[in-house]
């Protein structure tokens, strides 16, 4: 394939994903506004795969290997980071029994 | 591995993200959203690990080992209250990460018989500029919230043009590259210009406004990571960059708009710069005196209302007080209190920070009652407790026209029938802007750090 039908191929998912991005956010409610940051955050450390791709280059200089090497670095903290955090919070919103009403049961803090 | 089938394999990503974002409409099965995200990426990684067979595979282990173990570290041990500057750091390296891949991108194609092509060259200059200013945006906006540096707005005469130069010479450069100057020190000083605007910008902006700042900042490495598809010529980073690019940039309108503020007066606000003028229309208000109160009088006030509206904010996140808010409205609850929480879209640090709080100390959903909900029934309402938030009830936002945060909506606990407001010291909160509500003379102020003070209540209220 040619680079230009790369590049067209490339311009067209770039603008769909534009509209699908918006599309796919808008139903999301306040509520859940911390943990939809959190995990768009986790997504775009995709970038390890470019992280991966740049270091895994065959006969690579001593430049490529520093700079490689340290995108990798940082593009691992982003991504396990990322789900890590996300994960946690979203766990706060598990599902739970319907509250107890406090005359029941006296037993004051949650447990988590 | 094929191109082919690298892109297929990579598709089952990109559905999996576009999942994880999508069940994250309902707290039901968000959760399993990411979790579905997360096993996308693990596919992602291996399909390029594959595809890249085994040259330095060792050094690709050990980067992953130092990253990922660092940021699983830091993420398992943060607590819940700190979350929004995780969320910067984590932001920040991977715009980092961007802007070093397309360090080696040019490196790597330099020297080009002619020039190298435009799209490739113009990918470079925008992954490199737009990934160094989220890098160093994130770091400083992590510094603020970790109280590093301080979080009131740092400002400085020419701060503007200073801006304004650094990004018209990071743009010189980017143009140069494009139009195919083979010279790789104009990337340098671009990324150099870059990290530098990323510092100044957000440093005058103040640490209230700093979620719309992550927010946008988030969008950014997204964007970068799409510029470094093209780069790489990846179909994945270019869809997951670009859904990360696109709906962090409708998060953050919606966030400004929830502070009903635009995108340009966060970032060149300065926000909390309290104007002179406002600040003497607030001494003038001011006339009239605190008055503080004792938990006794307090339990008494709460155990016999008939509602009692709670009202949290960031200095409960602080002093980890939502197990006790809760144990406290059990209690009154158990006397025949109707008990409920009002919560400010904005309070706490982030949008949702307080729902992520009080569900963790299990409070039921029916009783968290968003601002549009709890506004009406603050006028049947006994007594509203505020806990540790300041500017979300600041009636300033309503009445004073001078005020920073002027036409903000709040919550009007000023037309309930009394105000309690738990608070440490007079300190003007995080947006550094005095609130009158302090002054009211409905209002009543306890002192002290919300935890210590909510315990002191309940023994109180126990021993009625």
């Amino acid at each position: 394939m040619s680079h230009n039908t790369i590049l067209v191929f490339e311009v067209t998912i770039l603008v769909l994903a534009i509209f699908l991005g918006v599309e796919v956010i808008s139903k999301v409610p306040t509520l859940l506004h911390t943990p939809l940051m959190s995990g768009t955050n986790a997504i775009h450390g995709i970038v390890i795969v470019g992280a991966m791709i740049v270091l895994g280059l065959p006969d690579k200089s001593a430049f490529t290997w520093i700079v490689g090497f340290a995108a990798v670095i940082l593009a691992s903290a982003n991504v396990v980071g990322g789900f890590v955090v996300t994960d946690r919070m979203l766990e706060m919103f598990r599902k739970r029994e319907p509250a107890k009403r406090a005359d029941a049961s006296q037993d004051g803090k949650g447990t988590s | 591995m094929s191109y082919n089938l690298s892109n297929l394999l990579y598709l089952i990503t990109i559905v999996t993200f576009i999942l994880a974002l999508h069940y994250l409409s309902s707290p039901a099965h968000a959760r399993r959203g990411n979790q579905i995200g997360a096993a996308g990426m693990i596919v992602a990684v291996v399909v390029t690990w594959i595809k890249i067979g085994t040259t330095s595979w060792w050094a690709i282990a050990i980067g992953m080992l130092i990253g990922g173990g660092f940021g699983a570290f830091a993420a398992r041990r943060v607590k819940m209250t700190a979350m929004p500057q995780m969320v910067a750091l984590f932001n920040g390296v991977g715009g980092g990460a961007a802007s070093l891949i397309a360090l080696a991108e040019l490196h790597r194609i330099l020297p080009e018989p002619g020039a190298p092509k435009v799209d490739i060259s113009l990918a470079i200059v925008l992954s490199a500029l737009i990934g160094s200013i989220s890098f160093a945006g994130s770091m400083v906006a992590f510094a603020k919230l970790q109280e590093l540096i301080k979080g009131r707005p740092i400002t400085y005469a020419g701060q503007q043009f200073v801006n304004g130069a650094l990004i018209v010479g990071a743009v010189a450069a980017g143009l140069a590259l494009v139009a195919g100057v083979q010279d790789e020190w104009l990337l340098w000083a671009l990324t150099a210009a870059a990290l530098l605007f990323g510092v100044l910008f957000v440093l005058p902006i103040g640490g209230a406004d700093m979620p719309v700042v992550i927010s946008l900042l988030n969008a950014f490495t997204g964007l970068a990571v799409a510029a470094g598809g093209f780069e790489l010529e990846n179909n994945v980073l270019i869809v997951a960059g670009m859904l990360v690019g696109a709906s962090g940039t409708l998060l953050t309108l919606m966030m400004s708009r929830a502070m009903n503020r635009s995108i340009a007066n966060v970032l060149f606000g300065a926000f909390g710069q309290v104007s002179a003028q406002a600040a003497a229309v607030a001494a003038g208000d001011a006339g009239g005196s605190v008055r503080s109160a004792s938990a006794e009088d307090v339990a008494v006030m709460l155990a016999y209302a008939h509602k009692v509206v709670f009202v949290p904010g960031y200095g409960l996140a602080v002093a980890q007080a939502q197990h006790d808010v809760r144990q406290l409205a059990d209690l009154l609850e158990a006397k025949g209190v109707e008990v409920s929480y009002a919560i400010h879209p904005v309070a706490g640090r982030m949008p949702g920070h307080m729902n992520v709080l009080l569900a963790e100390a299990n409070v039921p959903y029916p009783q968290l009652k968003e601002m549009d909900e709890a506004n009406p029934e603050f006028p049947r309402t006994d007594v509203a407790l505020v806990v540790g938030a300041n500017d979300v009830v600041n009636p300033d936002a309503r009445n004073n026209q001078s005020s920073p945060i002027y036409g903000m909506p709040i919550l009007n606990v000023d037309s309930s029938q009394a105000v309690v407001v738990l608070k440490r010291s007079m300190n003007p909160g995080f947006a550094g802007i005095e609130n009158p509500l302090f002054y009211n003379p409905k209002t009543v102020m306890l002192f002290g750090d919300a935890k210590a003070s909510i315990d002191k209540l309940i023994q109180d209220v126990k021993a009625l």
